[in-house]
């Protein structure tokens, strides 16, 4: 097909696209509108468990069935990635040089790195309380670690990055989340339901089986994190064609 | 007025399914495949968006003292940024991949098939 022809067979097929999208939304109830009955059900829903913060009540106790194959894709991907991106026969891994980094930059990071870090847990511990979570906090911790290669060099992150126990960590987050919905089943209530006691409202140990979800999260996307990015700077500093 | 939200996410996709037909170079097209990705954030905040709603999160807020916008769609969209993110990592690696084995990231060029 020539590039012109592609070019009209585009057009048509966003031009009709654009048609059904826009009749499908005049459809749709008004923006900003009163009537959201599922949310105001999964409100309702989340302050009966005594979860404070209602996104993770959905994501963690609601639809904690639909939050175990998210994280089940990201477990597929980041495998994905590790073997998509290994080393092959016709390359060599090369010693990085260590490059030298501004003062203020080593000192910025330096300082940055356990504030991040603290951050990063404090997200993932408050998840059923304040907004964040397991998801975000394990970002956020994996960025932490990091700042060390900005500050020092690949080789300093290297040194505080053992990335076996990293990979164990991930597989070790998948398999807590899924546990953790056997033992409810062990403990005579339903896969994934609540079965811990509830706790105090609006605090720490508030939510059941919430924040125990939140931190298997945590730590699978926290080390999924770390060893994408190993993977990817691998592939820029460390990996090399053979000559 | 009350539809024009969800027509910005109509047209964010839109352009992003252009710039993945047009696309030259594979990490463009994984830019824009983003692109069409982030069309669906902007369409479930817009669908749980209520007039005068705050987050719905009421660890400094009594219930029913005001309006909360809908959390599902919320939870939907970080399922969404989650899902994203790793994917895009995925086809960031294939990219890399193609690119050294075809010597390529150009489409258009990657018609024959090689062991």
């Amino acid at each position: 097909m020539s590039r012109r022809l592609r070019m009209w067979v585009l057009a048509l097929g966003t031009a009709g696209v654009a048609v059904l999208l826009v009749v499908a939304y005049l459809e749709l109830p008004g923006f900003g509108g009163d009537s959201h009955p599922y949310g105001d059900r999964a409100v309702s829903a989340a302050l009966a468990h005594r979860t404070a913060n209602v996104i993770s009540s959905v994501n963690f106790d609601q639809r904690g069935f639909d939050t175990l194959g998210e994280e089940s894709i990201l477990f597929a991907a980041v495998l994905g990635t590790v073997v998509l991106l290994r080393q092959t026969r016709d390359e060599r891994q090369v010693e990085p040089a260590p490059a030298p980094v501004a003062a203020f930059v080593r000192r910025y990071a330096v300082h940055a790195l356990p504030v991040t870090l603290l951050v990063g847990l404090y997200v993932v511990a408050h998840g059923q309380l304040s907004p964040g979570g397991g998801f975000q906090g394990g970002v956020v911790v994996a960025t932490a670690l990091h700042l060390l290669y900005i500050a020092v060099d690949y080789r300093a992150l290297e040194r505080v990055r053992p990335l076996w126990l990293f990979t164990l960590g991930d597989a070790v987050g998948e398999a807590s989340y899924a546990l953790l919905g056997i033992a409810g089943l062990l403990w005579g209530t339903a896969f994934l339901a609540d079965f811990v006691p509830l706790g105090t409202f609006n605090t720490l140990s508030s939510g059941g089986t919430v924040p125990l979800l939140n931190a298997a999260i945590g730590i699978e996307v926290a080390c999924a994190v770390v060893v994408l990015l190993a993977r990817f700077l691998d592939q820029a500093v460390e990996i090399e064609k053979a000559r | 007025m009350s539809v024009f939200p969800y027509l910005v996410a109509a047209w964010i996709f839109l352009v992003g399914c252009y710039g993945l037909a047009t696309s030259r170079n594979l990490l463009h097209a994984v830019g824009c495949l983003a692109v069409c990705q982030s069309s669906t954030y902007v369409l479930l905040l817009a669908v749980g968006f209520r007039d005068g709603g705050t987050a719905p999160v009421f660890s400094d807020l009594t219930p029913g003292s005001r309006p909360v916008v809908d959390p599902v769609v919320q939870a939907l969209a970080l399922t969404d940024v989650v899902v994203g993110a790793t994917l895009t990592a995925l086809l960031l690696a294939l990219v890399i991949q193609v690119s050294k084995r075809h010597g390529t990231v150009d489409p258009d060029e990657l018609s024959e098939l090689r062991g």
